[in-house]
């Protein structure tokens, strides 16, 4: 049993309370501590990804409980790709973070910053219901401490939306997990996959409303509609970089969701027939259109990128609710994609803000170094509206394909397509006022950018957006990694097994006496 | 006694939701207070209701009430709570900061950024 796979959670959790004690006056000790814990976790999670990726499922029973009984961390491919995109995308955050100076504006940034990663790593480790449930919880509480960062008025009014927002989502959360204790007496994934199958067909209406709440829950995480209110205001006010690091909790949900639907309450389980067909589909491609319609509409930067998120989070939930393990592989490598995209964009909007009086979309007069951000986000708007060559078309190129065989194929592409159109106008427009129109003022042409002398800044938007071109670029072994991992996905009975199968203290009691 | 738990658990979660539309601040805590304690009843009564039974294991006993939703309603209580009282802190900031404790936007918010 490698104890590396705890490791992603334990080490934000050590060192955020030591960033609080030790070095609670030193902003310069905070960023080194916070940057080496996050390239440490960079190199845990790329380790443990070489360990997963040729199908290796690692189990960690803390306490060495035995499964159901007690609470196992499992790394399979899926579960480390998010930990390791995490990770990742921590890291160019944090340099952003440093760079534009947003972690001095406030108390305690990095530490939160760190419990937020310990949240989302033990939120896609744990192989225990309820234990995603205080994941979430421990995600959500250092997000609301980070969303007000550095304070204001709007930034708190959009703070309390959100938090209380969460908070019902949360109850809701438990209701879910009491009907479906109530109805298996387990809440160990593994545990309930071999439960869920037993139940009889005509004792199914607990399990399907559990089932059905449990979705509720992931969709408010995943913003779908007509759960997605909390998203808008609540990103756009967020500090930049907290913005950007918010784009892989959106992920989260969508992860559980895969998580749970494929390995709980699998496609073909009679129980929950429907569940996608019905429901999850149409309401993923409201949230497409929804999103999309929005980045048209909206009349500020920073809420068109929050609705170019829920777009995305829409394309992703299309590809999951198609129940393929092509959809799954589709949606995957979008999840990867959006995330990255996002990320930028709402750095983008930072280092837009930061030199710009407000970020109503009207045209304002030109301000220095307007052309590198101006660069960036047309890169970064063509990746998120997916046009070629970037990552976002050949990630919807991925989810169309894999809709060919669906029975709704025609209304997913018209949904996809068109929708995908009335975002590059919505984009297009919104670049063009910002950067284009800009009048030609009299500006003193040789003055330094007031804000922006933060090269670091720039090179985090930079990296995000190189990382995308390596996304696109090497788009055929990111394929069949996801295609793989969705095979991994469908197949859970390996996953089971060495959950159930695998012995702890509890299993063995001739041990005992070496304890 | 499922009677009145099942009814305890619907009358506070309907209180609750009603509170939580209210879209002030004090009546939204409070409705989210009232469905924290149904979910907590709700949780408690997941693992059956029995009185008078052993949760762990002893000699010459036969019905035993089920631990597992004890221990996942005091985690449960101790998140609610800090988070309650994170909720308070940020929605008195807000209301001290603009004078003002609706939960939904602004109207001049709305007219600038809602779709």
């Amino acid at each position: 049993m490698t104890h590396w796979i705890i490791a992603p959670v334990v080490l934000p959790a050590m060192l955020a309370p030591f960033i609080v004690l030790a070095a609670r006056y030193h902003i310069g000790i905070q960023r080194v501590f916070s940057l080496a814990g996050v390239v440490a976790l960079i190199a845990i999670a790329a380790s443990l990804f070489v360990t997963v990726s040729d199908g290796t499922i690692l189990l960690y029973q803390l306490g060495d409980w035995a499964a159901p009984f007690g609470i196992v961390l499992v790394g399979d491919r899926l579960s480390v790709l998010m930990v390791l995109l995490t990770a990742v995308l921590a890291l160019f955050v944090l340099l952003y973070a440093i760079g534009s100076g947003w972690d001095d504006r406030g108390w305690h940034f990095h530490a939160l910053f760190q419990f937020q990663l310990m949240g989302i790593m033990g939120a896609f480790l744990t192989g225990d219901l309820f234990n995603l449930f205080v994941f979430f919880e421990v995600m959500l509480i250092a997000s609301y401490g980070l969303m007000i960062h550095a304070g204001g008025n709007d930034r708190l009014r959009a703070g309390v939306q959100y938090v209380l927002y969460n908070l019902l989502a949360s109850t809701l959360f438990l209701f879910a997990l009491g009907s479906l204790y109530a109805e298996t007496g387990t809440l160990n994934m593994a545990d309930l996959a071999v439960r869920a199958d037993m139940i009889g067909a005509d004792a199914t209406v607990g399990i399907r409303v559990a089932a059905v709440l449990l979705l509720l829950v992931f969709a408010v995480k995943a913003a779908l509609v007509p759960l997605h209110f909390w998203l808008p205001s609540s990103y756009a006010e967020a500090p930049g970089p907290v913005a950007a690091l918010f784009a892989i909790m959106t992920k989260v949900g969508a992860y559980a969701m895969i998580r749970v639907y494929t390995l709980i309450f699998p496609p073909d389980l009679e129980t929950t027939a429907g569940l996608y067909d019905v429901w999850l589909l149409p309401a993923a491609l409201i949230t497409v259109a929804l999103g999309m319609i929005g980045i048209l509409a909206a009349k500020k930067l920073d809420r068109l990128v929050a609705f170019a998120v829920i777009g995305s989070m829409g394309m992703v939930m299309v590809a999951i609710s198609l129940t393929t393990p092509e959809g799954i592989a589709a949606a995957l490598y979008y999840i990867v994609h959006s995330t990255l995209a996002g990320a930028a964009l709402f750095l983008i909007v930072d280092l837009v803000k930061s030199n710009r009086a407000s970020l109503t979309l009207t045209a304002l007069p030109p301000v220095a170094g307007a052309a590198l951000t101006s660069a960036l986000f047309f890169a970064a708007a063509i990746a998120m509206t997916g046009l070629p060559p970037l990552s976002g078309f050949l990630g919807k190129l991925l989810i169309l394909d894999a809709a060919r065989d669906h029975t709704m194929n025609v209304t997913i592409w018209a949904v996809i397509l068109c929708s995908s159109l009335i975002g590059i106008v919505g984009f297009s427009r919104a670049g063009s006022v910002v950067f284009w129109k800009a009048k030609s003022v009299a500006v003193d042409e040789q003055a330094e950018p007031t804000t922006s002398s933060n090269p670091l800044a720039y090179a985090a938007v930079g990296g995000l957006l190189a990382l995308l071109v390596a996304h696109s670029v090497l788009g055929g072994y990111a394929q069949s990694f996801m295609t793989a991992t969705a095979a991994q996905l469908f197949e859970p009975e390996p996953y089971i097994s060495i959950v159930l199968e695998t012995e702890g203290k509890l299993s063995a009691p001739d041990a005992s006496e070496d304890h | 006694m499922e009677v009145l738990v099942a009814s305890a658990v619907g009358i506070l979660t309907a209180a609750g939701m009603y509170l939580v539309m209210r879209l002030r601040t004090f009546p939204v805590i409070m409705g989210i207070s009232l469905l924290t304690y149904a979910v907590n009843v709700f949780l408690f009564a997941s693992g059956r209701l029995t009185v008078g039974s052993a949760p762990i294991l002893r000699d010459g006993v036969d019905v035993y009430a089920d631990p597992v939703p004890q221990a996942l309603v005091l985690t449960a209580i101790v998140i609610s709570f800090g988070m309650t009282a994170v909720v308070v802190m940020i929605s008195l900031g807000a209301y001290l900061g603009t004078n003002d404790d609706g939960v939904d936007d602004p109207p001049e918010t709305d007219q600038e950024g809602e779709a």
